[in-house]
């Protein structure tokens, strides 16, 4: 019995009256862990108890710790009839058991009800003593983090990247059994929300102990999953990249952006091209050839097929492809070392990483995006404890992607993720990443020390290395044009590169990025059962590489050559499949300038139809212009080498044609280039065509003022100031049109999405000069008519200012040094200048309130109350933090005297001075701040406390009278909010980072005045730190700080 | 026809994002849709890029985030407690302080009014008078009967009961004070002849009459200090009487006076022939004060007894000040005159009302 979880309940505030006749309420709580309750006292007529009661103790095995919740409800005693209940409080006492985590959960937490929300608040204390700690476990993975972030974690080090873990597990949805027909809604709502917090527990543990059997102790890039299936169950399944990782140095130095330490490798990449390929045929990955060989067959010729791919098995109906033969003879090995990497990370069953961000040197080559989906039909799990069948579906794309991957010359894949898409019994499986070749210094223990002897290579420079070719020039997966690098002038580059990754922070670009997206509506007739499947089936490929197409016109328009973050949902409703590909484009310096796009008419044509076609065509290229002086596209002029590169054949201009041969669900084999170079011709020959040119041009650069991207960095921007503002923001639409067409409903949809980003601009508009980073579009369709997008983004202010150029953050800064210094320098001396950007004194405000660092101190320190919640009074400097620590949970005792206090109606002695009631003081509420990047400008993390995942489920039967359905959502997106921003608190922290919103469905039925609605919400609490205040006792601010940190730097060295 | 609609549409910052300007047509009671055409006219589309529709669901969510934020606002002490809006304290300062300003017009009506159902019943005609929507009069009213129902109950000063309940600035709860104080009074402030007066006029009063006459000005620890007058005072300015009965002390009282202003005024001659009406005047209105409708009529009293006899003869303000200095003061030389104390502290009021007052 590993474990003693100890929990007390301290004292209410603002209960619901529950008692009409006196207008109070007699509240008690039950605290409920495994099969173990405890209850509280009653007190009596109170809206403000204080129960301050005993601790009360579970003991109970780790393997519970993990995977249950803390489950506190609140009740209101009622001496004649049944208790009423107030609401429930889910606390995952998960951060507790790693000993880097938080020490105690403390604080004020909503007490929700699924069917009324949030009821008040209650304050709970929980700790856990773990009696030993050491690997002995055999269940249960204590100890094992993990991080929503895709990128190493901040003040932690990599030391090996193990690879991909990956689990489900599935079960009955409580509101699908029987028993659901006789319970009331809010037991079945609390079922459900109880079950899926045990499932993800579970599944935490099992792919913990996944980790710890790979020797790692960290997962990074954690996605965690829901599949509401309907009658056929509920799966929840997650993927992520196991490492080892160490924590830097508990010093205020070392808590520099881990991601940055091991750039002293960064000159030495090993893994550069060779001019003279050797053919794919050696040795050390034969075996696994074989394997891949097994599976090629039905596999690589159904990467189309394998859309239709239905558990019915239609395979045989589709056609040959020719990618079997691409899997089998691309990706020849260049060098022996890069055999040996690659069997390295072939001995992985997946060589897949869900991380988007890499430490510099990580990656080497990057050959594109892979992706696979496949349409399957639901049947009911009959065996929850085996999952067979979804495991083996998965199984079934990864190793599609894996063989995709291949064909690209690449052993891994990067930027790794997975979807769904579920209407009734049909359910699409989506799974995309990028291509890459990856460094193995990172995937092997012990590796890290011996880069020296790699060194027989010239290397390719870090700002373009990754943009070379992996593949064989000769024997090239898919027609591209290539070109030297116009970077460096070695290597190979193609025209365009498609990624699902970030930008590396190392990538030498031109100007700044933007948000680019293809949108897409297809009409399907309503079906069933197989019939549905093969019509979505069929349908897929088309609707692929129209959002290709989409792309990349959308690319050239604005005079780039690359897109980073790729991300293509195809959602299926009852009439129609809804496509959204976003991404980031970007003019990648070692990239060729992309051509321009040239318009071509009907051969037999008149002379109003020619002026037609060159005023449209003026059109493109003023819109080409005028984007590449917004986004400051001007590339240094290069004089064109022709480079012999072996350009296939100008193919037969047949869209439907050649998708259909050509296995169009990956994107990078939908090449456009059409034989022709700088000329992108997009021909009207029907009305599609004209559409398609339409909707190119209605999309409406952002305002002045205003960037944005679905990175988690903005390519070009660099000088953030502190202001930040997290939100989401969902909008469903009714199409009332019985007739409507694909044209129509296209031209509906792109509306739908501009209007939207309209509306987020004008919402914003004080914080510019700002942008949208992480825009994060979430398309489905959740009924007939209805289509529905969710978006969660973060806006950044940063400084206009050109003169700041100097000032860089901290990546930055440690980039231009990795490449300045040499791989032998030592990592403290690194630490010590990574010191210097942040000793920039100023951090100026904009004005619009949100950088509430000096606020919090100000309000706390009027406040008259102890309010040692508030991490900003508890510690003006981090160190002070530290040693407070233990502190904080004695100081728990005062807090609830203090809290008694001002529960009460405030007390007749309490004049308070004019002046000190001025200000809105007297808050228990610290601020908590929210963004879906794993960082915060101008602060430095200093710990995380743990993950955060939640799960909530509201109802109403009475939604007119709570506002209609905006309403109802409004009030829920913002009760989500506030559990999520006070479970952090709890743990002690002041941000969440990496936040997202997994999933959010809603459902309604207005003529029974009723809606409901699911929200799954994840992110990584942490205790951040402002620079500023870190720097504060140290360094005397510097005027020249680009400048002092170089210098700094090589004087140590 | 339409072929699409918005069936939801919101926006949920974890800063909640709230455009003061759209919180003023809430509070001033716009409808959705004149908020967004006001809004429009107001140019605010033009800097912006944005369209009629951004607009529209802008402005209805921030009516949505007002509607949700106005519980708390009922008790400004729970907003700073909550956790469902992060909001910075300067954010819920500026939505407090609106959210409890009022309109002088709307108060001018109300004021001295009891706070009752029957007073809101009434709200549609002030309403329709002063051009303020319904609903803001019904805010501003609520407003006015929550401070004084959970101030009523209360020791301690009135302004400072008000700032730690409601989180006030100092003005305005020195201004709620006043609304308070003229409600639980009844004063009279309604007649035509007052119609002249601002709100800022009575509130000055307010504050004079609070901080000499009430109880809080002798004992600061009793419940309803500040908002009831001291009654021992009130049966104490009878004794001021014998100033205007005691024929030697009035003839007295006025050759003090008349030798203080002689010279000095161009009004002379019509003072000295006033005086002993308006010397009655001002003592028989602190003579009168004990009884309850009296009290409620000070304000009319003061204008008919005083102020209009000084105004048809053409008084400055100037003239006003020099004559209620040299009548205050000249008291104090009247050996056989002994209620100094009660005279300075009715006199103290009556000359800085009076001379508030005075104004066209």
């Amino acid at each position: 019995m590993p474990g003693k979880l100890k929990a007390k309940i301290v004292a209410g505030r603002q209960l619901p009256v529950m008692d009409r006749a006196s207008d109070l309420t007699d509240a008690f709580v039950e605290v409920k862990f495994g099969n173990t309750t405890f209850k509280t006292d009653v007190y009596p007529k109170s809206l403000n108890p204080q129960w301050n009661s005993e601790w009360f103790k579970f003991e109970v095995d780790d393997e519970d710790l993990q995977d249950e919740p803390l489950q506190i409800t609140v009740l209101d005693h009622d001496t004649y009839s049944a208790n009423d209940a107030i609401g429930k409080v889910y606390i995952d006492i998960d951060p507790l058991l790693s000993s880097e985590a938080a020490t105690v959960i403390s604080g004020w937490f909503p007490i929700y009800d699924t069917i009324h929300g949030i009821r008040g608040e209650i304050n709970v204390l929980v700790k856990v003593d773990l009696f030993n700690d050491s690997n002995r476990f055999r269940q249960s993975s204590c100890g094992v983090k993990f991080f929503c972030t895709t990128s190493i974690p901040r003040c932690y080090r990599v030391v090996t990247v193990h690879g991909f873990v990956e689990e489900l597990v599935v079960n009955e949805d409580p509101e699908y059994q029987w028993i659901d027909r006789i319970r009331t809604p809010r037991a079945s709502n609390e079922a459900r929300q109880r079950l899926i917090s045990l499932m993800s527990g579970e599944l935490q543990r099992k792919i913990g102990l996944k980790v710890l059997e790979m020797g790692g102790n960290a997962v990074v890039g954690y996605l965690q999953c829901f599949d509401l299936e309907g009658e056929s169950g509920l799966v929840v399944r997650a993927i992520g990249t196991a490492c080892t990782l160490d924590k830097l140095s508990s010093l205020p130095t070392a808590a520099l952006p881990a991601c940055n330490s091991p750039s002293r490798d960064m000159k030495e990449v090993p893994f550069s091209e060779d001019p003279n390929p050797n053919t794919h045929s050696s040795g050390p990955s034969t075996p696994l050839k074989n394997q891949t060989y097994s599976f090629s067959p039905s596999k690589s010729y159904s990467r189309q097929s394998s859309s239709s791919d239905t558990d019915l098995s239609l395979t045989p109906k589709t056609g040959m492809g020719s990618g079997g033969s691409v899997g089998k003879e691309g990706g020849p090995l260049k060098t022996l070392l890069r055999q040996q990497t690659q069997t390295a990370l072939e001995q992985r069953e997946f060589p897949f990483f869900t991380l988007t961000c890499f430490p510099p040197g990580f990656l080497v080559h990057v050959g594109g995006v892979v992706s696979a989906r496949s349409v399957k039909l639901l049947d009911r799990i009959h065996n929850p404890d085996e999952p067979e069948t979804r495991d083996a579906w998965w199984e079934e794309i990864r190793q599609e992607i894996k063989s995709h991957a291949k064909a690209l010359g690449c052993h891994a894949v990067v930027g790794y993720s997975e979807s769904t898409s579920i209407c009734e019994e049909v359910c699409i499986l989506s799974a995309s990443g990028t291509a890459a070749i990856l460094n193995s210094r990172f995937m092997q223990e012990g590796c890290l020390d011996s880069y020296s002897e790699h060194r027989l290579e010239e290397p390719s420079p870090p700002s373009c290395g990754f943009c070379h070719i992996p593949y064989d020039e000769l024997n090239m997966p898919f027609p591209t044009h290539l070109t030297y690098c116009y970077n460096c002038r070695r290597q190979k580059v193609p025209d365009v590169l498609f990624t699902t990754i970030d930008l590396p922070v190392e990538a030498a670009i031109t100007g700044k990025g933007c948000l680019i997206q293809a949108r897409l509506c297809r009409l399907k007739k309503k079906a069933q059962g197989e019939a549905n499947a093969t019509a979505i089936s069929n349908l897929l490929p088309f609707m692929e590489y129209e959002l290709h197409t989409q792309l990349m016109n959308k690319l050239k328009l604005r005079g780039m050559n690359a897109l980073f973050g790729l991300r293509i949902q195809i959602s299926v409703g009852e009439n129609m499949l809804v496509g959204l590909a976003s991404a980031t484009g970007v003019y990648l310096t070692a990239l060729p300038s992309p051509g321009g796009i040239q318009i071509a008419g009907k051969t037999p044509s008149d002379i109003a139809y020619e002026q037609h076609i060159s005023n449209m065509q003026k059109k493109i290229n003023d819109t080409i212009a005028k984007n590449k002086e917004l986004y400051e596209i001007n590339p240094p002029e290069i004089i064109e080498e022709a480079v012999g590169s072996p350009i296939p054949e100008p193919r037969q201009r047949s869209r439907l044609f050649r998708s259909h041969s050509e296995s169009s669900d990956e994107v990078w084999e939908l090449d456009l280039s059409h034989g022709k170079k700088d000329a992108f011709v997009l021909e009207i020959d029907d009305t599609d065509a004209v559409e398609d040119i339409h909707s190119l041009l209605t999309d409406a650069p952002p305002p002045v003022g205003f960037y944005s991207c679905n990175t988690e960095i903005m390519p070009g921007i660099n000088n953030w100031t502190s202001a930040l503002q997290m939100f989401t923001s969902v909008r469903v639409f009714r199409l009332s049109n019985v007739n409507m067409t694909n044209q129509g409903l296209n031209k509906i949809f792109n509306e739908l999405c501009e209007n939207l980003l309209k509306s987020l601009y004008f919402k914003l508009r004080s914080m510019a000069p700002c942008c949208l980073c992480h825009l994060n579009f979430v398309v489905a369709v959740p009924e007939e008519d209805l289509i529905q997008v969710a978006v969660t983004a973060v806006a950044m202010t940063f400084d206009k200012d050109q003169n700041q150029e100097n000032w860089k953050p901290s990546t930055d800064k440690m980039l231009m040094k990795a490449i300045s210094e040499n791989e032998e320098q030592l990592q403290f001396p690194l630490e010590l200048c990574t010191e210097s950007p942040s000793s920039q004194p100023f951090s100026p405000s904009k004005g619009t309130g949100l950088q509430d660092g000096a606020n919090v101190h100000n309000t706390s320190a009027r406040a008259t109350s102890v309010d040692y919640s508030s991490f900003a009074d508890r510690c003006s400097t981090w160190i002070e933090l530290i040693k407070l620590k233990a502190q904080t949970i004695r100081r728990g005792s005062i807090k609830t005297t203090s809290s008694q206090e001002k529960a009460s109606p405030l007390p007749e002695g309490r004049s308070r001075s004019l002046r000190s009631t001025k200000s809105c003081s007297g808050s228990t509420v610290s601020v908590v701040k929210m963004t879906p990047l794993p960082f915060l400008p101008g602060t430095k993390i200093v710990k995380y406390l743990g993950i955060i995942n939640m799960f909530f489920i509201r109802e109403t039967t009475s939604l007119r009278e709570e506002g209609g359905v905006s309403g109802f959502l409004h009030c829920f997106i913002a009760e989500v909010f506030s559990m999520v921003r006070a479970h952090v608190a709890a743990l002690g922290g002041n941000a969440v980072v990496s936040y997202s919103m997994k999933e959010c469905v809603f459902m309604e039925n207005p003529n029974k005045n009723q809606a409901q609605c699911l929200i799954n919400v994840s992110g990584d609490a942490v205790i951040f730190v402002r620079e500023s205040e870190l720097e504060a006792p140290t360094a005397p601010p510097h005027t020249s700080v680009a400048q002092n940190a170089g210098s700094g730097a090589d004087g140590t060295t | 026809m339409e072929i699409m609609s918005v069936e939801l549409d919101v926006f949920v910052g974890n800063t909640t994002i709230m455009d003061e300007e759209v919180y003023q047509f809430w509070l001033d009671g716009y409808t959705v849709s004149d908020a967004v055409k006001v809004r429009m006219e107001g140019g605010v589309l033009e800097e912006c890029e944005a369209s009629a529709e951004v607009l529209q669901s802008d402005t209805m969510d921030q009516y949505r985030t007002f509607q949700m934020c106005e519980r708390l606002l009922h008790t400004p002490a729970k907003l700073a407690n909550q956790l469902l809006f992060q909001i910075p304290p300067h954010r819920q300062a500026m939505l407090i302080e609106r959210y409890y300003a009022f309109d002088s017009a709307f108060v001018r009506e109300v004021l001295g009014k009891k706070l009752s159902k029957g007073t809101k019943k009434d709200l549609d005609d002030v309403s329709l008078k002063t051009g303020i929507t319904l609903k803001s009069c019904r805010r501003q009213f609520d407003n006015f009967k929550r401070v004084f129902k959970v101030v009523e109950e209360l020791k301690g000063p009135l302004v400072e009961n008000i700032q730690t309940h409601f989180l006030l600035s100092d003005k305005l709860a020195r201004d709620y004070a006043a609304i308070v104080f003229f409600a639980n009074n009844r004063f009279e402030t309604g007649k035509r002849k007052l119609q002249y007066l601002s709100f800022q006029d009575f509130a000055f009063c307010a504050g004079q009459l609070i901080s000499n006459w009430t109880v809080g000005a002798v004992d600061n620890m009793v419940e309803d200090m500040d908002v009831d007058l001291d009654k021992e005072f009130l049966q104490d300015l009878k004794d001021l009487k014998i100033l205007i009965t005691d024929k030697d002390l009035l003839d007295q009282h006025k050759s003090l006076v008349c030798t203080a202003l002689r010279g000095k005024t161009k009004v002379y001659s019509e003072m000295e022939a006033n005086f002993k009406n308006l010397s009655r005047g001002l003592i028989n209105i602190a003579a009168k004060l004990t009884n309850t409708k009296d009290v409620r009529d000070l304000f009319i009293d003061l204008v008919e007894k005083f102020i209009e006899p000084c105004r048809s003869d053409r008084w400055t303000a100037a003239d006003m000040k020099l004559f209620l200095i040299h009548y205050t003061n000249s008291a104090h030389i009247l050996d056989t005159f002994k209620h100094q104390v009660t005279w300075d502290r009715y006199m103290g009021v009556i000359k800085s009302c009076i001379l508030k007052m005075y104004h066209d």
